[in-house]
């Protein structure tokens, strides 16, 4: 961030409580790499003990009882490796990050709408995840009821479960505050001639995945706060009268409904699903119009799915439900919901297929990660659908497959798109591009050791094994048959580990190598306003020089006649 | 180059009148309304699977409620008339019509202060039935709310005092007035559901 001709401004306010959007971008995009990286050390630790139960974990055994993980230990783990990813590392990373970054800059607006609360935004995430890290070294462990936090087992547990709580409050008002910026932001500083129409698809992804933050983070809220109550003032919210526990009555005044929290969480995290695909999506369309040379196939086809998919993920909420007894009418409406829902995913995916047909492709680092989201989101959307049928999702329900199944949409899908954008966007933030050999060292291996990762799991979970199991199904009859492939998952699973060695030695080079003279502000020769109208990095707080104008559409490539082989947004 | 002056804010504003601000506190308010819609349907969806639910009449004080209602539905007035005020230009009437505002919002608290002090003497507390924790938590809720807002009006009866607000810049005024309004209506619909039904 050049410095010359802006006002001067503290060490302070530059790179820590800074107002400015890039920089609170890079903020999160860091915290969250870092979380990211913790939530998968979480994973490579259970990993051992699913492949090697009963042995002494080595490097970081020494942290834990008779050097293993305890079956709470465990379950601890678990919990904490789903909060982890999802709350503080994929969420501020795709929409804290890349939102907070992108957005302003493809839409040729100064700043976000509200710089302030923006930083706001970052620090409560920060408090948040410091919140959640502290709940380890409570007595009894962090949160061990799982990520989803199912009562009556959340209200009964460990001091744990009431820091979760209150980290999550910290997580969700940030969240909100991020989301309700985005918004503003996008509706009321779009640069002149920017229509709708016009908007890059990223931008959309953004603009539907807020709506879908705001929207279903309220009610989370208030099914936290009753569960606070539950566990601290004695309510029985979600607790139903006789239950017993260790033998004995629970003496509560009961009366309350376990499933009521579940329709609470669901109603929150389903959209919550789609809260991490969409802006996947978004910055994957980017890139592969960019890297074909070729507009975008029907642009307004995938922005309607955008928005169709964000309404419909609001009313699909039940299908985690299908085992809970809730009567074959709500399984019946649910069902159908779920099997809508994944038509305008389908009209996404198959847009992006159609737009590859007859481009020119480069295939670099970025479009080889956005290249690979395609089939690997498509397995993970394919295996979704028998879990949307309540018939089959009976024998599947709570299996290995379920997890094969959102590991599929989440981690090959979304955190390979969040890789593509990093390596498409780091010559925006610091004026290099990466390593290009570097790159595909990461890609390959991570591209084969991933899948080694979660193909198995479908084999499992067919088999009926438990995602349960702290030992991995030795003591699990049904388990014996697939046994053998912990241990290749496990092995996959360190190896995936190993291949991210590449991307770290990367990023720490070219931000540390010396380059001379200015840097080119346009490497990929991308049409959007980001990389058309600002240098790179984009100077102080401010953005652009002179405000842009918006004569066209967002991807305007192998144009005939033009000079180069794509016209600028912002070129008459 | 000075680029705090060589760019600004988009002019042609696609969103009607709305500022930025006015946006964004509607955004709030949706935000707030789905918690409340969180808090309400959940009650809801446990007294309709409850065997007994107790006749609100019959524990608690409806008139001094359904006073404290009243009261609030005034503020809701003197908040209109202090935007009206400074629209027209007049500081003194927004400075006075403000303070009538903080007062009822005050007294609003006190009273429910006092409710819930008698309430938990008689033996009504949180933990002793799913309505009594329906109701607390609820109630509690909603009181939070209006002990934001009652911050809000103080900072904002602040800078009336600075002589920050005239009858070309009012738009602060509004956005509080938004918030006030939603505070107000949402308690209106908690009275209903909590007292009376």
């Amino acid at each position: 961030m050049s410095s010359q001709d802006h006002h001067e401004e503290s060490f302070i306010s530059k790179y820590i409580f800074s107002q400015d959007h890039k920089w609170i971008g890079i903020q999160y995009g860091i915290t969250s790499l870092v979380f990211l990286l913790f939530g998968f050390t979480l994973m490579m630790v259970m990993r051992w003990q699913l492949a090697y139960p009963d042995t002494v974990i080595p490097f970081v055994g020494w942290m834990f009882e008779d050097g293993m993980l305890s079956p709470d230990m465990y379950n601890s783990f678990g919990a904490m490796h789903g909060t982890i990813m999802i709350f503080l590392g994929v969420v501020p990373m795709v929409v804290g990050a890349f939102g907070n970054y992108l957005v302003p800059l493809q839409i040729g607006a100064p700043d976000m709408a509200f710089p302030k609360l923006n930083m706001a935004s970052y620090w409560t995430y920060l408090a948040g995840g410091v919140i959640m890290v502290y709940s380890f070294f409570v007595p009894g462990g962090a949160a061990n009821s799982g990520w989803t936090s199912y009562p009556p087992l959340a209200d009964i547990a460990t001091t744990g479960q009431t820091i979760w709580l209150f980290g999550m409050v910290f997580l969700i008002t940030s969240s909100l505050l991020g989301s309700m910026n985005i918004i503003v932001t996008i509706v009321q500083l779009r640069a002149e001639g920017l229509t709708w129409g016009r908007l890059p698809f990223f931008v959309w992804a953004q603009f539907v995945t807020s709506f879908l933050l705001v929207l279903a983070f309220p009610p989370l809220e208030a099914a936290g706060v009753l569960q606070l109550m539950d566990r601290l003032a004695g309510t029985s919210f979600f607790l139903p009268s006789g239950l017993v526990v260790g033998g004995e009555i629970l003496n509560v005044s009961g009366g309350g409904s376990p499933l009521l929290w579940q329709h609470l969480f669901w109603f929150l995290a389903h959209p919550e699903v789609y809260v991490l695909i969409l802006p996947a999506m978004g910055v994957v369309a980017e890139i592969i119009a960019n890297n074909t040379r070729k507009p975008l196939w029907g642009y307004k086809s995938i922005v309607f799915a955008s928005v169709w998919l964000g309404f419909m993920s609001f009313i699909v909420w039940a299908h985690h439900m299908f085992i809970t007894g809730m009567g074959q009418g709500m399984s019946l409406f649910f069902q159908t919901t779920t099997m809508i829902i994944s038509i305008p995913s389908v009209i996404i995916l198959s847009a992006l297929f159609i737009t590859l047909w007859g481009g020119k492709i480069r295939f670099n680092t970025p479009m080889l990660f956005a290249l690979a989201f395609l089939p690997m989101f498509g397995i993970g959307g394919l295996t979704g659908l028998p879990l949307g049928l309540a018939p089959t999702d009976i024998h599947l329900h709570d299996t290995y497959y379920v997890i094969g199944h959102f590991h599929y949409v989440v981690a090959p899908g979304t955190i390979f798109a969040i890789f593509a954008g990093i390596y498409f966007w780091f010559p925006k933030i610091t004026g290099k591009k990466l390593n290009e050999g570097l790159g595909k060292i990461h890609f390959f291996f991570s591209l084969i050791f991933i899948n080694g990762v979660f193909m198995p799991m479908f084999i499992q979970g067919l088999a009926g094994v438990s995602r349960r199991l702290a030992d991995g199904g030795v003591s699990y009859a049904h388990a014996a048959g697939v046994l053998e492939w912990n241990e290749f998952m496990s092995m996959s699973a360190w190896l995936l580990g190993v291949a991210q060695i590449p991307f770290i030695i990367n990023f720490f080079m070219t931000i540390f190598k010396k380059v001379d003279g200015v840097a080119d502000p346009n490497p990929w020769q991308s049409t959007t306003i980001e990389w058309t109208d600002t240098t790179s990095p984009p100077l102080g707080h401010g953005n652009f020089e002179i405000a842009p104008v918006v004569h066209r559409g967002p991807y305007e490539y192998s144009v005939e006649g033009a000079s180069e082989d794509f016209i600028p947004q912002t070129k008459k | 180059m000075n680029q705090q002056n060589t760019i600004s804010i988009p002019t042609n504003d696609p969103f009607g009148k709305a500022t930025n601000g006015k946006l964004g506190m509607w955004l709030l308010i949706i935000v707030d309304g789905l918690s409340f819609a969180g808090l309400l349907i959940a009650g809801a969806a446990l007294r309709a699977s409850s065997d007994s639910w107790p006749i609100a009449g019959e524990l608690l004080n409806i008139p001094l409620t359904a006073f404290n209602t009243f009261l609030l539905i005034c503020t809701s007035f003197t908040m209109v008339m202090a935007l009206s005020s400074i629209q027209r230009g007049d500081e003194k009437g927004l400075k006075t019509y403000l303070l009538y505002t903080l007062l009822g919002g005050i007294l609003f608290l006190g009273i429910q202060a006092w409710e819930y002090y008698h309430l938990i003497h008689g033996g009504f507390t949180i933990s002793s039935s799913m309505y009594a924790s329906t109701f607390y938590v609820t109630t509690c809720f909603h009181g939070l709310h209006v002990f934001s807002g009652v911050i809000y009006i103080s900072c904002i009866l602040w800078q009336a005092m600075q002589g920050k607000y005239s009858a070309d810049n009012w738009d602060h005024v509004e956005i509080l007035g938004l918030f006030w309004h939603f505070v107000d209506l949402v308690w209106i619909l908690v009275f209903t559901i909590i007292y009376l039904i």
